[in-house]
């Protein structure tokens, strides 16, 4: 079933960049909003997979816009939302150990290239974990320049967050190895 | 058991471990000493995630040099912060991605995630996001993914470091009754007081070892 649902993900991600009208990518969002309601998906809980890239969505509309046009805006930023819609889909309908299973024994004739599956899908786990700890990485961070009266400051933002990331991405290393996850 | 001989750990020019040998066969050994005296490396030598410098550390009869993989099968290890060891979405994933590499079929996972959840208090909790729980919840979940795996020795860095009294507690609990030989770093003087043995670090040095109640006053003497 979840091979089945990473194939359709592939498939409805294939379509997506094949319409190429307002209108088609309009009767693509009915098609999405309706499988969302078929997994009764409370709206919150779908609102929750389109928030992260609602600014990106809209910084890619405006530089479309400035670019191109009107109809190109519309349907490059459709295509992008619907499709981070349909993989948010597949990910809140599959529990993630499912899906990395799935994922290991599809990429099981990587064998012959010896490329590690479980490695690959070790990796995706850790690309998944990592974002919520990212985020709270980086409110940790806003909070502590707020409490010193540190305004807005790029810098001030990104050298504790990588600085943090990187020691995390150190601890978890030696977390997995002790775990016996590293041979 | 775990053996130490003329163990020296060298970092950034500076001595972290000097001259250890030591025999350690008690089931509980606590292991003391100020910031920087070299404890988290002596508990990451025990299961070959630092190595020596100098000398050999042999872990039930393994050295930590040449089968430092096998040993980390038999030796669990349990950092402070567990935010760092949790690695999958929900605490029944996460207990059942340490056994990932056993092969073992899906039932028998579950069964064994479902009986370490149970017996630590978990299993309420088995589908909840796991970065979501309590500090002490996550420890108790960074415990329950290293015991499934039914470690020979348990090594524990600071367990009780970011927990409340209550959890501090509750994990001593836990401590009391593992049937594992147990090597536990700690600032929490209570938590080594019952211990059979406590070892006593200082600047890399061993300063004191025994039963606890004077290797502890040697080192609240150090503190003074």
């Amino acid at each position: 079933m979840t091979g089945l649902k990473l194939l359709g993900l592939a498939a409805g991600c294939t379509v997506l960049v094949l319409l190429q009208t307002p209108a088609a990518l309009a009767g693509a969002a009915a098609v999405v909003l309706a499988l969302y309601a078929v997994a009764r998906v409370r709206p919150a809980a779908a609102w929750g997979q389109i928030r992260p890239v609602r600014w990106f969505a809209l910084a890619l509309f405006v530089t479309q816009l400035l670019l191109a046009d009107l109809p190109a805006a519309t349907v490059t930023t459709m295509r992008v939302v619907l499709m981070v819609a349909l993989a948010g889909l597949v990910t809140l309908t599959t529990p993630a150990s499912v899906m990395l299973a799935a994922l290991e024994r599809g990429l099981a004739p990587l064998r012959l290239v010896r490329v590690d599956p479980f490695r690959v899908s070790l990796m995706l786990t850790l690309t998944l974990r990592s974002v919520p700890l990212l985020t709270d990485l980086a409110r940790r961070v806003r909070e502590a320049q707020r409490a010193r009266g540190v305004s807005w400051s790029v810098r001030a933002f990104a050298v504790p967050l990588v600085v943090g990331a990187l020691r995390h991405a150190d601890a978890l290393g030696e977390a997995l190895s002790a775990r016996g996850l590293d041979d | 058991m775990i053996e130490l001989t003329g163990v020296g750990v060298r970092l950034a020019e500076r001595d972290v471990l000097d001259g250890l040998t030591l025999t350690l066969p008690e089931r509980r050994i606590g292991v003391a000493g100020a910031n920087g005296s070299g404890k988290s490396t002596f508990a990451r030598l025990l299961n070959g995630l630092a190595l020596p410098t100098t000398g050999t550390v042999r872990v039930l009869g393994m050295d930590t040099r040449r089968e430092a993989a096998k040993i980390r099968r038999r030796v669990g290890f349990l950092f402070t912060d567990p935010d760092a060891q949790i690695v999958m979405p929900t605490v029944a994933e996460d207990v059942a991605f340490s056994l990932r590499r056993r092969g073992l079929p899906k039932a028998e996972v579950a069964a064994l995630v479902e009986e370490v959840l149970s017996r630590y208090g978990l299993a309420a909790h088995a589908d909840h996001p796991a970065h979501q729980l309590s500090g002490g919840q996550k420890q108790l979940l960074a415990l329950c993914s290293v015991l499934v795996l039914e470690p020979d020795i348990l090594v524990m860095d600071e367990p009780t470091t970011l927990l409340d009294l209550r959890n501090s507690r509750q994990v001593a609990r836990i401590l009391r009754d593992l049937p594992q030989q147990l090597v536990v770093v700690s600032h929490d003087l209570a938590l080594l007081a019952d211990f059979d043995r406590v070892l006593v670090l200082d600047q890399g040095k061993l300063v004191a070892d025994g039963p606890p109640e004077p290797a502890l006053g040697h080192y609240r003497d150090l503190m003074a």
